[in-house]
């Protein structure tokens, strides 16, 4: 049976993203229910609840919490606000609605970890959503969510907003920090994580948007209340942005479990222009393309992974059958090595000629043989990279040749691009 | 030029908000910028001295971050995103209109010093509303040529968004755009 959604379930009402609408809404009851608990109650709350990270690893947010070394602070909160994944426009969406929702997280989130001075990082893209928060964090300090001795129970907060500047790199969590200290935004090696050794070289955690949206609810419902919304392994909902050959396109927040067939039929609308479903893409650009056979599989952690793909950061991007799938990859192969920071060589060096053959192909001037040679250097990125931005930058161009190698060799013999042919002759 | 005494006010309270004054670099960037339209040698030297860095660190830092300018541009910034989500929505033919109705190359700027316009292959965050385009920092979605037409009058005789318009701009030079600065900083660090 469908559920209710959980954190978009107040978004039709109007201003919702001032202080006593979303307060009217049950807005920061869940942070004072938190204030009245103990920290450590909180992180077993969390832990019991199975709240998984949304920002696209999947890790457990509560586990998270656990390990930050005991007795050791100053301790730091970031909230990751750097969606820049390419078909991801969700925490965009969470924050336009309702960035009281998202304070709300940080301040629970902080609570419980022991943290007085939190940072939200947000691209710098998202100049209207950076001063929604502004205005939200300085009306819930004239409300006294913030400050000094918050509702009277002695705790400090306090939150900073950090613009960057344009650097996909940055939604890395070790890149993110790194650009927080004002250095270019490169990752660092892990171990020491985060928790461990974070900002200025303290324990921190790093969680994004969506996941402390959750926090609230769990705080207000219980751990079993959210642990009983889902799938076994992934609880609650995800709101999913899709995009791309749908009737409907925008964001969705549905029940983990939800087969992906009804989010693109029902809730899309189904492929625009009564086309046919060619392929779709799970988890934004870095995650491996699914075919209309895989139109059943649940919108799971786990079930995405089993097929062979993986849920990332929630984005479905949907391709009808005019698609041409080399060009797709192209843009996406173009946009990682546009965002490579340059630190390790398989990924600076490795994306620069996996685009410079996509170019080849598009421009028909691709030959035989270069296929495996994009899937060799694709091998050869894979695990050998720094950070997850090298190795994610193989996996859609890898999986197309794997499903659609055919259109590859098209390329080459007709010495150019099908599809564009096809679509003019099409329109006239 | 030097900055305003209200930017460097808001560089020097940035300095103390941070647990590190380092962490204050790019927030300055985005302040020297906004009065400026573009981060230029000088302010990186001015910011430094602020910050008591080295002014290296600081082009160090803006030079990896894609949004800050680093020569003068028109009145209004346009990005179009080109990525694989737009592309499926017709952002490719949105740039081709776009391009011919400005009748200037990706990277230039109008005659009239109203608007630099940029392709981008870096997501926006704004697919479901795609094909779409930033106009100064904000959204402008589901593009047709019509609405296209009607942002560029718009902006053909608006204000710049930031404070001050930056009067080189209509005279930028029809090369490629510059990635980096060109010039090394040349000014000498206060030693105190």
């Amino acid at each position: 049976m469908p559920i209710k959604p959980l954190l978009t379930k107040d978004f039709a009402t109007e201003n919702l993203h001032q202080l006593s609408v979303y307060e009217r809404t049950g807005g920061y009851a869940g942070f004072k229910r938190a204030l009245e608990m103990q920290p450590d109650e909180l992180v077993e709350l969390v832990k019991k609840s199975g709240l998984r990270g949304r920002g696209g690893a999947g890790f457990p947010t509560g586990n998270k919490w656990g390990f930050l070394p005991k007795g050791m602070y100053p301790r730091y909160l970031v909230c990751n606000a750097d969606e820049s994944e390419p078909g991801c426009f969700k925490d965009r969406y969470l924050i336009e609605k309702s960035p009281h929702q998202v304070l709300e997280g940080i301040l629970i989130a902080s609570y419980a970890i022991g943290c007085n001075l939190a940072f939200i990082y947000i691209r710098g893209e998202y100049l209207p959503q950076t001063e929604a928060l502004e205005t939200a964090i300085d009306e819930a300090r004239a409300a006294g969510y913030l400050g000094t001795n918050v509702l009277g129970k002695g705790y400090d907060i306090d939150v900073i907003l950090h613009r960057g500047a344009g650097a996909y790199i940055c939604g890395e969590e070790t890149a993110l920090l790194t650009s927080l200290e004002g250095y270019r935004g490169e990752p660092r090696l892990k171990p020491p994580f985060p928790a461990v050794k974070g900002l200025y070289g303290k324990p921190t955690v790093v969680n994004n948007v969506e996941t402390v949206c959750n926090l609230p609810h769990i705080v207000l419902n219980g751990a079993d209340w959210f642990a009983a919304i889902g799938t076994p392994t992934g609880k609650g909902t995800r709101v999913w942005c899709m995009s791309g050959h749908v009737n409907r396109p925008g964001n969705y927040e549905l029940e983990n479990g939800t087969p992906i067939r009804e989010l693109i039929e029902e809730h899309g609308g189904g492929v625009w222009k009564n086309r046919k479903l060619k392929a779709f893409q799970p988890g934004g650009a870095s995650m491996m393309v699914l075919l209309p056979e895989h139109l059943d599989v649940a919108l799971d952690f786990d079930a995405i992974q089993k097929a062979g793909s993986l849920a990332g950061a929630g984005a479905m991007v949907v391709m009808d059958e005019t698609t041409c799938m080399v060009d797709a990859a192209r843009r996406y192969v173009k946009f990682f090595h546009h965002e490579s920071c340059g630190k390790c060589t398989p990924c600076r060096e490795g994306t620069f000629w996996m685009a410079n053959l996509f170019d080849q192909f598009e421009a028909g001037e691709a030959k035989t043989g270069d296929i495996d040679l994009l899937l060799d250097i694709g091998y050869n990125i894979d695990g050998r990279s720094f950070c997850p931005l090298g190795d994610a930058s193989t996996w859609f161009p890898r999986s197309v040749i794997k499903f659609f190698r055919d259109e590859f060799q098209e390329h080459i013999s007709e010495k150019g691009c099908p599809f564009k042919k096809s679509v003019q002759e099409a329109v006239a | 030029m030097a900055l305003a005494k209200s930017t460097t006010a808001q560089i020097k309270d940035l300095a103390a908000r941070y647990p590190s004054r380092q962490s204050a670099i790019i927030p300055a960037l985005w302040a020297a910028q906004h009065e400026q339209g573009y981060v230029t040698d000088e302010a990186m030297h001015e910011i430094a001295e602020h910050l008591d860095l080295p002014p290296s660190l600081i082009e160090a830092t803006a030079s990896f971050y894609s949004m800050f300018l680093t020569k003068p541009e028109g009145r209004h910034e346009v990005v179009i995103c080109v990525n694989a989500p737009c592309m499926l929505r017709g952002a490719d033919e949105m740039m081709a209109y776009l391009h011919r109705q400005l009748g200037v190359r990706d990277g230039q700027t109008t005659a009239d010093g109203a608007i630099t316009w940029h392709s981008t292959i870096e997501c926006l965050g704004a697919c479901g509303g795609a094909p779409m385009m930033q106009v100064d920092h904000r959204f402008e979605e589901d593009l047709t040529p019509e609405r296209i037409d009607a942002i560029i009058e718009r902006l053909r005789s608006a204000p710049a968004a930031h404070g001050v318009a930056p009067k080189a701009a209509a005279a930028a030079p029809a090369t490629e755009p510059a990635k980096r600065p060109s010039a090394r900083p040349r000014a000498k660090r206060t030693q105190n």
